[in-house]
């Protein structure tokens, strides 16, 4: 089956991706990928590493180019800032306290004083990081310095929100944590989001929808709807046999794609 | 017992995640303390034995008065307002110099590190004029300057500029990629990006280019002043050289010497203060 035709759905999407292509020289990174995201959809991206999906995440967050094709986020409710990004590994600012780096979004857009201090609170008591407002990053563990990228993100308050593996820096037991409240959190207000990750689990256990992408070149395998009902909770899920079921079918689709990018 | 143990246990196994990671501050302090009164004794000590070597004839007095007796002549000059007078003028040249020569060299520097086209542009001129004994352009200052107070004051700026400029420069490029990335995608302004990761991302380079400035402003500043000055602490050792007051030629060393003890204790408390984001700082 074409992935595209199949993902053309009848109502208009958030994120629309047309046939993109993205070439860095000779390599083709992305080949021909279109999908449609409606608002509101967790939508995971697994793949094995090379397959292009970090690519795909920087061109929707417009730190890159595309070769051809069209990528749209629709446009935002005005004053709200279109998406924010959550990326892998360290990202906040050094030299910035927890309360700054949960700040720096609403300050780049000059919201006005009063929305920033009762956004940060906010989203810092929401990722349980209020108790550490003045310190600076390097005095939090991974785990913590995490949440705050998340606060960064969230207090942003973005119609989309863009997320790079997260967690792949994380020990799996703060991985596991971080699931959860990522889940808490997002189940509130249901943001779209795009999460990029190489964890079948983790996208099994986030998502709506998962797409499976093909090794280099990558492209659009298979969409696969999550059917688990909401809210979730990361640990219960180990024990239903349809999230066994959903990620065992997952590696199936997947298991020719780690061998060929292996090769 | 056992059951303690198990509850201790789990309760250590889900601290991390709210654990701060700050032990040792204690022990980081005291450290701290030591190595700051370290830093006094070794200056006093050398002076001692100075002292000792000196009374016990080792040395020739005549070229080496002892640090007591240079201690007396520093005493008369102090009364006499001539010393003050020196330092004083200096003093202001440096300061000068400094925001001279250290504040376009930030901007310039941070800029050239964010900016390729920028860095293709200006960095062939500080490779070019870097190298440049900065002593040997001092006639070449007088010219342009004259004998007044300027050219003495673009001396100490040119000798911070370069330092300050180029560690600048290379204090941006190190800045992970990722942080400007992340600018970017929360649509920073350039002023912004400028104000908010390149400038405090680079701080701890500039701040040892400021460091490396300032000894070179104490080295210029004297060599200016014995040529193009009246005043000043290199005109007072040149002029006692002179009239082979050599007491006095060593006060002025001295007090050379304690400014630059001065400014780089300064230096230290403030890169405390403005980096205190950084894991050693």
């Amino acid at each position: 089956m074409t992935a595209a035709g199949n993902l053309a759905s009848q109502r208009p999407g958030k994120i629309r991706i047309q046939h993109l292509i993205k070439r860095f020289r000779d390599l083709v990174a992305i080949d021909d990928v279109s999908i449609e995201i409606e608002e509101g959809t967790f939508f995971a991206i697994v793949g094995p590493s090379g397959c292009g999906k970090t690519t795909m995440l920087r061109i929707l967050g417009g730190l890159e180019t595309v070769t051809s094709g069209a990528v749209e986020i629709a446009d935002p409710a005005p004053g709200r800032p279109q998406y924010s990004i959550i990326f892998q590994g360290d990202s906040i600012f050094p030299w910035m306290t927890v309360w700054e780096n949960a700040a720096y979004g609403l300050r780049m857009r000059k919201a006005p004083k009063a929305e920033i201090a009762a956004s940060v609170a906010h989203w810092l008591e929401r990722t349980g990081l209020t108790r550490y407002a003045k310190l600076y990053p390097h005095q939090l563990s991974g785990g913590m310095r995490q949440r705050v990228s998340i606060a960064r993100a969230f207090a942003n308050d973005p119609e989309v929100l863009l997320m790079d593996e997260p967690f792949s820096a994380l020990d799996e037991q703060n991985r596991t944590i971080l699931q959860q409240e990522l889940l808490r959190i997002w189940e509130v207000d249901k943001k779209t989001v795009v999460f990029i990750t190489h964890s079948v689990d983790e996208a099994v256990t986030l998502a709506d929808k998962i797409m499976v992408m093909t090794a280099s070149p990558g492209r659009a395998k298979t969409i696969i709807d999550v059917t688990l009902e909401r809210p979730r909770n990361v640990l219960e899920l180990r024990n239903d046999p349809r999230y066994g079921q959903i990620v065992y079918g997952i590696w199936g689709h997947l298991k020719h794609e780690v061998e060929q990018a292996r090769l | 017992m056992a059951a303690h143990e198990s509850a201790l246990r789990e309760a250590k196994s889900s601290a991390p995640e709210t654990e701060l990671i700050d032990i040792g501050e204690q022990a980081r302090l005291s450290a701290r303390r030591r190595e700051r009164i370290m830093s006094f004794a070794s200056p006093l000590g050398l002076l001692l034995i100075w002292e000792i070597a000196g009374r016990l004839g080792l040395v020739d007095v005549r070229f080496f008065p002892v640090p007591s007796s240079i201690i007396g002549a520093m005493a008369g000059m102090i009364m006499s307002g001539e010393l003050i007078e020196h330092v004083l003028i200096s003093l202001q040249r440096i300061g000068l110099g400094f925001l001279l020569g250290g504040i376009p060299a930030i901007l310039i520097g941070v800029i050239m590190g964010i900016s390729r086209p920028v860095r293709a542009l200006v960095d062939p001129l500080i490779v070019a004029t870097y190298p440049i004994p900065k002593s040997a352009i001092l006639p070449f200052i007088l010219l342009i300057f004259g004998l007044g107070e300027m050219s003495k004051v673009v001396m100490v700026a040119i000798g911070v500029f370069f330092p300050v400029a180029i560690n600048s420069t290379a204090g941006v490029l190190q800045i992970a990629p990722i942080y400007l990335d992340v600018g970017k995608s929360f649509k920073a302004s350039r002023w912004d990006t400028f104000r908010t990761i390149a400038l405090p991302g680079a701080l701890p380079f500039i701040m040892t280019g400021i460091k490396l400035g300032a000894g070179l402003a104490l080295i210029l500043i004297a060599v200016a002043e014995m040529v193009g000055a009246k005043s000043g602490l290199g005109y007072m050792i040149w002029s006692a050289w002179e009239t082979f007051a050599v007491a006095n030629m060593y006060v002025g060393l001295f007090t050379i010497a304690l400014i630059g003890f001065g400014i780089s204790f300064l230096l230290r408390e403030v890169e405390r203060l403005v980096i205190r984001w950084k894991v050693d700082a």
